[in-house]
């Protein structure tokens, strides 16, 4: 019954799938760059952008025609809901890669004032943390899109860590400001992309129960 | 809010078949339940145990209770007439009596005595407006109700009902017949009409339930599989045949 629709509730997800990927990518060649300082990567990350703001916009017109055509209820209509959700969660997170894209830019000619450790390491627990996300959704595993919501704790006291330290930097030596300032955005924005593959782990869990976990 | 219709435990029998399965639900006053569920599944069943039309078949067995306002309807002291005069039923194809316009809502209070031409003139204008139907029928009122649209004669029957100033209004799946149109104007009356009355719903539709009832009780096989907020039943369902049947995977 009904074969058509499930075909594309199923392609909804697999989009979904997609485009999580392609941001992922974003996120950690945005990373390399900037600890490479790697000028043509951090490019090739803002020029891709488009490409995951217009998947944005495809998968909300998938959805949104869904609606309409088939009056979704009850897990149907909460993988359209979600999906719809989603899909701004990791198009933010695509704005963020390509934000800290800019920062390599910026960074370009000068040399670092520090060997960046706590900011890869947030990235990759970032990453992790939107990777999982992505696994639970495919899985419709709670158990794993309970422990992104438990990982981003520790993101966010990194990120005090990482504002901290560059703090001191500044203090000690004013003409640091300027690349400090940067970095520190960096870690705001690594900051940011936790928050929202943890809100992908909750519409994860509010697609497989249909119960909505309390904010923090 | 107050339960208007509490039904407790309640088996229905056809002969040896069982129609209706220990189903247990109330209805609370004011607000509209709807009955969802495959065809053959006990809905009209149910529905009709309320005003006790199941009377008029043969060999039907009933245990449990229907209670209206903590009254059983099935006590041996019950007047039906007064009942059926309390709770009234639409059908699913509108069944005009061969009349005009007026007399058909004028019917039902003559049978109950009332007699004094202005009163019936009130009684006429009130229902009819009640339906949704007085502006359009105000000039033909003398015209036989058979000439009126499907929507229309269905609205009749709604405003034939209000009449006699019932307490509750069954409806068994009162669009079926009608064309969309129609249908809308029904479902905007049935969310008027819960001011006043306490109404329950079939339906095979399950958007129209969505659209318009405030709680949901689902049906499969003579069983109450799960009743609750509509809200609720079409965003999580708590049990999976509820969402197989909703979601059309069912069968
Ligand atoms: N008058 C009757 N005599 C015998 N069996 C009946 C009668 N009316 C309904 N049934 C049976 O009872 C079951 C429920 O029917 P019904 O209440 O009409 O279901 P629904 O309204 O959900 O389609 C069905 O199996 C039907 O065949
Ligand atoms: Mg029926």
């Amino acid at each position: 019954m009904r074969q058509s629709y499930e075909k594309e509730l199923e392609t909804l997800r697999q989009e979904i799938l997609r485009m999580g990927g392609l941001v992922s990518q974003s996120i950690e060649d945005a990373v390399q760059s900037l600890a490479k300082q790697d000028e043509q990567l951090a490019k090739k990350v803002i020029a891709g952008d488009d490409a995951i703001d217009q998947m944005e916009v495809d998968i909300e017109d998938r959805c949104m025609v869904l609606i309409a055509r088939q009056q979704p209820m009850a897990r149907d209509l909460r993988i359209i809901g979600t999906g719809l959700k989603i899909t701004t969660d990791l198009e933010r997170m695509g704005d963020h890669a390509f934000d800290i894209a800019k920062v390599t830019v910026r960074l370009a000619n000068q040399p670092l004032i520090k060997p960046l450790v706590d900011i890869p390491r947030m990235a990759r627990m970032a990453q992790k943390m939107l990777t999982d996300s992505l696994e639970a959704y495919m899985k419709m595993d709670i158990a794993l899109a309970e422990q992104v919501c438990l990982a981003d704790n520790e993101v966010d006291d990194l990120y005090q860590q990482v504002f901290r330290e560059l703090l001191t930097y500044m203090m000690e030596d004013p003409r640091t400001i300027g690349q400090a300032t940067q970095l520190i955005f960096v870690g705001r924005y690594l900051e940011r992309i936790a928050d929202h593959a943890t809100n992908i782990a909750e519409w994860v869990i509010y697609l497989v129960t249909g119960q909505r976990l309390r904010k923090k | 809010m107050s339960d208007k219709i509490s039904i407790n435990k309640l088996s229905l029998f056809y002969g040896d078949t069982q129609a209706l399965k220990k189903v247990s639900f109330a209805v609370r006053k004011n607000s509209v339940m709807a009955l969802i569920g495959p065809s053959g599944c006990g809905k009209s069943t149910c529905l009709r145990t309320i005003n006790r039309m199941n009377d008029l078949i043969e060999n039907v067995r009933i245990e449990g209770e229907v209670m209206l306002d903590g009254v059983d309807v099935y006590h041996p002291d019950t007047d039906v007439v007064m009942l059926r005069k309390r709770v009234g039923m639409v059908f699913q194809r509108p069944n005009p009596f061969p009349m005009s316009i007026y007399d058909n809502i004028a019917y039902g209070p003559r049978v109950h005595g009332v007699k004094d031409k202005t009163v019936l003139d009130g009684i006429v204008e009130k229902s009819l407006t009640g339906a949704a139907l007085w502006d359009e029928v105000k000039d033909r009122l003398k015209q036989s109700a058979m000439g009126l649209s499907g929507g229309q004669q269905q609205r009749l029957c709604i405003a034939r009902l209000l009449a006699v100033d019932p307490e509750v209004l069954l409806m068994d799946e009162p669009c079926s017949a009608l064309d969309p149109i129609s249908t809308m104007k029904i479902e905007e009356l049935i969310a008027e009409l819960k001011e006043k009355y306490t109404i329950v719903l079939v339906t095979h539709n399950m958007q129209q339930a969505a659209r318009v009832s405030g709680e949901t009780a689902f049906f499969l096989s003579g069983e109450l599989v799960e009743c609750g907020d509509t809200d609720t039943i079409f965003t999580r369902p708590q049990d999976k045949r509820t969402e197989d049947y909703i979601t059309g995977r069912f069968g």
